[in-house]
C-alpha cells in the first residue's frame, strides 16, 4: 500500500477521463451518453481510490503521510505530495463531491458537454493537487491554475451575465494570490526551501512574520471569502451552473480555510496571534451583515451565497482562536459546510432545472407536489441553520466555544449570527416549499426522479450522520491540530521569553 | 595576429562566417535565377539557419576571438539558439502567406539571414565596436523587411517610422559608446569594467551609459522609448511581425545583458536604478495601454512592451538568478509570441483575406476547437497563470527581484501582471463566450504545427522545464 504513489495517482487520475473525453464526439444522443458515462466513471473511480488513502491513513500520525517527493525543475522546487490529518479529509471531500457535479450537469448543459466535463475534470485534478501538495510552490501552481477552468465555466455555461461574473472572479483571486506568490518567493530566500515540512519548522522573524502573513492573508481572505473582500462570489454563484456553484462553495471555499491553517497559523503563530483580534473583528461583521444581506435577497442562490459567507466566518473565527475546539471545529465546519451548501445549491439545481428561474417569488407551495424534495431541502436548510442533529450544529457550536474561550464578547455578537442563519433560511424555505400551491406554472412539477434521488439521498444521509457521530473526522484531525497548537503555543512562549529576558 | 589565433578565431565564428558567406550565396541564387526563385532562396535559407545551428550546438568552442571584440560563451550559445530557432519559425511562417504579402522575392529570406546574423553577433559582441556594428547590421536588414511589400501604404510607413526612430536610437548609442570610450579609455567590455574598478565611476561616464541604455531600451522597446513598436507591429506585414516580435527582442536583450553585467558591473547602482525605472514603466504601459486596442497586432505590440518589462525585472536584480530568469523569460516569451503569430497568420477568411481584429475571433471555440484551445492556453501563459509556462518566466524573474529587495519593483510588477490578465481574458472571452461571427479558412499546416508545438511546449513545460532551467542556469554561470 506504500509502495504505490496513490496520491499521485488520484490527482492526476482524472487526466485520464481528459483523454478519453477528447477521444469522444459530441454530436448524437450516443455521443453525449459516451461523454457522461466516461465522466461519472472517472469521478467515481477517482472518488473510491481516493478512500484507499482514508483507510490507509494512520490516525495516530500526526506528521504527513504517504509522502511522495521528486526533484522538479531542478530549482529547488520539489514534487512533494503528502497528506496529513487537517488535508485529507478535505481531498476526500472533493472527490466526493465530483460524481454529484456530473449528476447534477446530466440534462441541464445542453452545449458543449465535452468541454463542460473536462473543465470538471481538470478542476479536480487542481482542487485535489492543492490539498496533497508539500512544496508551496507547487501549492501555488495548483491554487492558481483552478481559476483557469472555474473562469470558462462561469463564463461559457453560466447565466445573463456570466461575462463580468468570470472576469471579477478570475481578477479578484488573482489579485490577492500575486503578493501570496511574492510572499512565498520571499520565504524562500529567508528559509532556503519551498518545502511545506521544512518551512513549518523553520520560525521566521518577527518582523518578517507581519508582512508574510498581510500576503497570505490578502490571498486567502478573497479566496475565503471574508468580508469586505466576499463581494465576488454572490456574482459568482449566480452566474455559474448548478455544479460550478458546487464546486464554488463545496471545495474552492475551502481553499482559503486550509490556506490559513497550513500557512498562516502555523508558519507564522507569532503574526497569528497579532492580528487575531482583526481577524475576529471582519468574521463577526461578517457573520452579521452577510447575515442580514442575506435576509434581503430575492434570487435563491444569492442567498445561499451569502450564507456561505457568514459560515465562513465561522471558520476563520475559529482557526484564529486557535485553541483545540475553534481549530477542530472550523475544519469540521468547512467539511460539513461543502456537504450542505453543495447540496442546497443542488436543491436549487433541482427547480431550476424545471423552472429556468431562481427568483423566490417564482416558488410557494411546492410542499403540495413535490413532498420527497421538500424534505431534503427542510434537512439542508436545518443543517445550514446548524440544528442539532446536523453536522452543521457540531461545527458551529464547536467554533463558538473555541472563540468563547479566546474572546467572550466574540463569542456573543458570532452567536447572533445562528439566529439570523435561522431567520433568512427558514423564511426562505417558507417562501419557496410553502404556503398554497397557487402559481401554474409550478402544478405541473413533478417530484424528484431517480437521477436527483440519487444526487440528494446520500448528502442527506452523510449530514444527519456526522451531525450525530462526527467522531470519525475528529479522529482523523486530532492529532495533526494538536501537533499544529503545541507549535503556536511553543512559539509564542518562545517569543515572550524572548521579549521578557530583554526586559 | 598569428595564423594560430585567426584561425583560432575564425572557429569560434563559424556559425556567423556559414551565415554570411550562405547570404552571399543565396543572393546570387536569388539573382541569377530571376523572380521565380523565391520559395526555393527561402527553403536554402532556411536550410543555412539550420546548419548554422547544428554548428553552433555540436561544434562550437568557448573563448574570444579577433582580438576580444568577439566572444562565444555559454550564454551566447543559449541566446543564440534563441534567435536561430526565432528566425527559423519566423521564415516557415511565411510561406503560405508568402504570396499576399509580397514577401515571395527572394530578397526576403536574404535580408533575414542577414539580420540573423546581425543578431548573432549582436549576442556575441564583446566591445563597443563590435557591438555597434552588428546591431546596425541587424538593424538595417529590419528597416528594409518592415517595408518589403512596397504596394502597402501601411508597410512603407511602418518601415520609414522605424528607420527614423531607429536612427535616431543608434545616434544615441554612438554618443553613449563615444562618451564611455572618452572617460575609460577602452571599448572592450572587460576592459572598461577594469578602468571603473580602478578609477571608480566619472559624472561623464553616467551619461554615456544613459545613452546607451537609451540606445539599447529602443531596440527592446521598452518605456519610454516605446512608440514605434505598436505602430510598426500593425503596419508591417503579419510575418514580418512575427519575427519582429520573437529574435531581435532576444538578441537585443542579450546585447544588454552582457554590455551592463561585464562592462559596467562596477557601476551597478547607477544602471540598476535605470533599469527599474524603464522596467515598471514598460510593465505599467504594456498592461494599462494594451486594455483600449481592438488590433490584435497592436495588442500584441503592448504585451511585448510589458513582456520586456518583466524580463528587465530579472536584470534589474543584477544577480545570477536574475540573468537566469532574463534568459529563461526570453525563451518563454518567444515561443509563446511565435505561437501567438502562427494563430494571428491563420486568422484568414475564406474571402477577403486575413483579419487582424480581436472580434474576428468570436466563437472560435465552436468553430475551430483546436486553434481556440492553443490561443487560450498561450494567453494564460502570457498572463502568467500557472501552470502554464508563462507563469514559471515570471516566477524566475521575481524570485531574483526579491533576492535583491527590489520589493517595489515586485510587487508592482505583479500588480501590473494582473492589469495585463484583464486584456488576455478578454481574447480569451472573445473566443469562447461570444458567439460566432464567422469562419476562418482552413489553416495551413506549418502554421499549424508551429502553434501547436508551440502550445504544446507552453503546457509541458511543468514536464520538461528541469533541463531548460538548467541550461539557463548554465548560461547565467558564464557572468558570475
Amino acid at each position: 500500500m506504500t509502495d504505490w504513489p496513490i496520491l499521485s495517482a488520484v490527482t492526476f487520475l482524472p487526466l485520464v477521463g481528459v483523454a478519453l473525453l477528447l477521444l469522444t464526439r459530441e454530436d448524437s444522443p450516443y455521443g453525449r451518453r459516451n461523454i457522461l458515462n466516461v465522466s461519472l466513471l472517472t469521478t467515481v473511480f477517482t472518488f473510491v481510490l481516493s478512500l484507499f488513502i482514508w483507510i490507509g491513513f494512520d490516525n495516530a500520525n500526526p506528521g504527513f503521510q504517504m509522502v511522495e517527493k521528486a526533484e522538479w525543475l531542478g530549482t529547488g522546487i520539489s514534487y512533494h505530495l503528502g497528506v496529513d490529518g487537517i488535508s485529507m479529509l478535505f481531498v476526500i471531500l472533493s472527490t466526493f463531491l465530483m460524481p454529484f457535479c456530473v449528476l447534477a450537469s446530466w440534462h441541464s448543459v445542453e452545449k458543449r458537454l465535452r468541454e463542460y466535463m473536462i473543465a470538471f475534470l481538470l478542476l479536480e485534478v487542481f482542487m485535489v493537487g492543492v490539498f496533497v501538495s508539500l512544496d508551496i510552490v507547487l501549492f501555488y501552481v495548483f491554487f492558481e491554475a483552478g481559476l483557469i477552468p472555474m473562469f470558462i465555466i462561469i463564463g461559457v455555461w453560466g447565466g445573463k451575465d456570466r461575462v463580468y461574473a468570470s472576469y471579477k472572479f478570475f481578477l479578484y483571486t488573482l489579485l490577492g494570490s500575486v503578493l501570496m506568490l511574492l510572499a512565498i518567493m520571499a520565504m524562500y530566500w529567508q528559509a532556503g526551501t519551498t518545502d511545506i515540512t521544512e518551512l513549518l519548522a523553520y520560525n521566521f522573524p518577527a518582523h518578517m512574520q507581519t508582512w508574510l502573513w498581510l500576503a497570505f492573508f490578502a490571498s486567502f481572505a478573497v479566496k475565503m471569502p471574508m468580508w469586505p473582500v466576499h463581494t465576488w462570489l454572490p456574482d459568482a454563484h449566480v452566474q455559474a451552473p448548478t455544479a460550478g456553484s458546487v464546486i464554488l462553495a463545496g471545495v474552492l471555499l475551502k481553499l482559503g480555510g486550509y490556506g490559513f491553517i497550513r500557512f498562516s497559523l502555523a508558519m507564522f503563530p507569532l503574526a497569528s496571534d497579532y492580528f487575531a483580534p482583526f481577524v475576529f473583528a471582519l468574521s463577526v461583521i461578517a457573520i452579521i451583515y452577510t447575515s442580514l444581506v442575506a435576509l434581503m435577497q430575492d434570487d435563491i442562490k444569492k442567498l445561499i451565497a451569502y450564507s456561505s459567507v457568514a459560515h465562513m466566518g465561522y471558520v476563520t473565527m475559529g482557526i484564529f482562536a486557535a485553541n483545540v475546539q475553534g481549530l477542530q471545529g472550523a475544519i469540521f465546519q468547512m467539511l460539513s459546510h461543502g456537504i450542505v451548501s453543495g447540496a442546497l445549491f443542488l436543491c436549487v439545481g433541482v427547480v431550476y432545472d424545471r423552472l429556468h428561474t431562481r427568483e423566490i417569488a417564482a416558488y410557494g407551495g411546492l410542499v403540495n407536489n413535490m413532498p420527497k424534495y421538500a424534505v431534503a431541502f427542510m434537512i439542508f436548510t436545518m443543517a445550514n441553520v446548524g440544528l442539532p442533529g446536523t453536522s452543521g450544529f457540531v461545527g458551529e457550536f464547536m467554533t463558538l466555544i473555541g472563540v468563547f474561550r479566546a474572546n467572550t464578547w466574540v463569542a456573543l455578537f458570532a452567536t447572533t449570527g445562528v439566529i439570523l442563519s435561522a431567520a433568512y433560511a427558514l423564511w426562505l424555505y417558507r417562501r419557496v416549499i410553502f404556503g398554497a400551491l397557487e402559481k401554474e406554472s409550478l402544478k405541473a412539477l413533478l417530484d424528484l426522479d431517480v437521477r436527483e434521488k440519487l444526487l440528494l439521498y446520500p448528502l442527506l444521509i452523510l449530514t444527519i450522520f456526522y451531525g450525530v457521530y462526527p467522531a470519525p473526522v475528529f479522529d482523523a484531525t486530532a492529532a495533526s491540530v494538536d501537533a499544529l497548537l503545541n507549535n503556536y503555543s511553543a512559539a509564542l512562549q518562545a517569543a515572550q521569553s524572548v521579549a521578557l529576558s530583554a526586559n | 595576429m598569428t595564423a594560430d589565433t585567426i584561425l583560432a578565431s575564425l572557429q569560434l565564428s563559424t556559425p556567423e562566417i556559414i551565415l554570411a558567406v550562405g547570404a552571399l550565396v543565396l543572393l546570387m541564387i536569388g539573382v541569377f535565377s530571376g523572380e521565380r526563385s523565391g520559395t526555393t532562396v527561402t527553403g536554402l535559407a532556411v536550410a543555412l539557419l539550420i546548419i548554422s545551428g547544428l554548428w553552433l550546438v555540436l561544434a562550437t568552442g568557448e573563448g574570444q576571438a579577433y582580438g576580444g571584440a568577439f566572444v562565444s560563451d555559454p550564454f551566447a550559445k543559449f541566446m543564440k539558439v534563441l534567435a536561430l530557432i526565432g528566425s527559423i519559425t519566423a521564415m516557415v511562417m511565411t510561406v503560405g502567406h508568402a504570396r499576399s504579402e509580397q514577401l515571395d522575392r527572394f530578397e526576403f529570406p536574404v535580408l533575414i539571414v542577414l539580420s540573423t546574423l546581425g543578431m548573432l553577433l549582436m549576442i556575441s559582441a564583446n566591445s563597443l565596436l563590435s557591438l555597434y556594428l552588428a546591431l546596425e547590421l541587424q538593424s538595417l536588414a529590419l528597416y528594409v523587411v518592415a517595408a518589403i511589400n512596397r504596394e502597402s501604404l501601411r508597410s512603407t510607413e511602418a518601415g520609414l517610422k522605424y528607420f527614423v526612430l531607429g536612427a535616431l536610437s543608434s545616434g544615441m548609442l554612438l554618443y553613449g559608446m563615444s562618451l564611455v570610450y572618452g572617460f575609460t579609455g577602452h571599448i572592450g567590455f572587460q576592459e572598461i569594467a577594469a578602468a571603473l574598478t580602478a578609477e571608480g565611476r566619472s559624472l561623464g561616464l553616467v551619461f554615456g551609459l544613459v545613452f546607451i541604455l537609451a540606445g539599447l531600451a529602443f531596440k527592446i522597446s521598452a518605456v519610454p522609448f516605446h512608440m514605434w513598436t505598436p505602430d510598426v507591429y500593425e503596419g508591417a506585414p503579419t510575418p514580418v511581425t512575427a519575427f519582429f516580435a520573437a529574435a531581435p527582442k532576444v538578441a537585443a536583450m542579450a546585447m544588454l545583458v552582457r554590455i551592463v553585467i561585464d562592462a559596467f558591473e562596477p557601476v551597478v547602482a547607477d544602471w540598476q536604478q535605470v533599469i527599474v525605472f524603464i522596467s515598471i514603466a514598460s510593465m505599467l504601459l504594456g498592461a494599462f495601454a494594451a486594455i483600449g486596442q481592438r488590433n490584435i497586432k497592436r495588442l500584441m505590440a503592448y504585451s511585448s512592451i510589458g513582456h520586456m518589462g518583466y524580463a528587465l525585472v530579472g536584470l534589474a536584480a543584477g544577480s545570477m538568478a536574475g540573468v537566469r530568469g532574463v534568459a529563461l523569460y526570453m525563451l518563454i516569451y518567444m515561443v509563446m509570441t511565435l505561437g501567438t503569430f502562427a494563430i494571428i497568420l491563420a486568422m484568414r477568411r475564406k474571402e477577403g483575406g486575413n483579419v487582424e481584429d480581436i472580434n474576428d475571433l468570436a466563437g472560435l471555440s465552436s468553430t475551430n476547437p483546436f486553434m481556440a484551445t492553443v490561443l487560450t492556453i498561450l494567453m494564460f501563459s502570457l498572463a502568467g497563470i500557472p501552470p502554464m509556462a508563462g507563469f514559471f518566466a515570471k516566477y524566475f524573474v521575481f524570485m531574483a527581484a526579491i533576492e535583491a529587495h527590489l520589493y517595489a519593483l515586485a510587487i508592482i510588477g505583479v500588480l501590473a501582471s494582473v492589469v495585463g490578465a484583464y486584456y488576455y481574458l478578454r481574447i480569451i472571452k472573445v473566443m469562447w463566450f461570444d458567439e460566432p461571427t464567422g469562419e476562418f479558412a482552413r489553416t495551413a499546416g506549418e502554421l499549424k504545427l508551429v502553434f501547436g508545438l508551440s502550445g504544446l511546449f507552453v503546457v509541458g513545460y511543468v514536464l520538461i522545464g528541469g533541463p531548460i532551467g538548467a541550461a539557463a542556469e548554465a548560461a547565467a554561470r558564464t557572468f558570475f
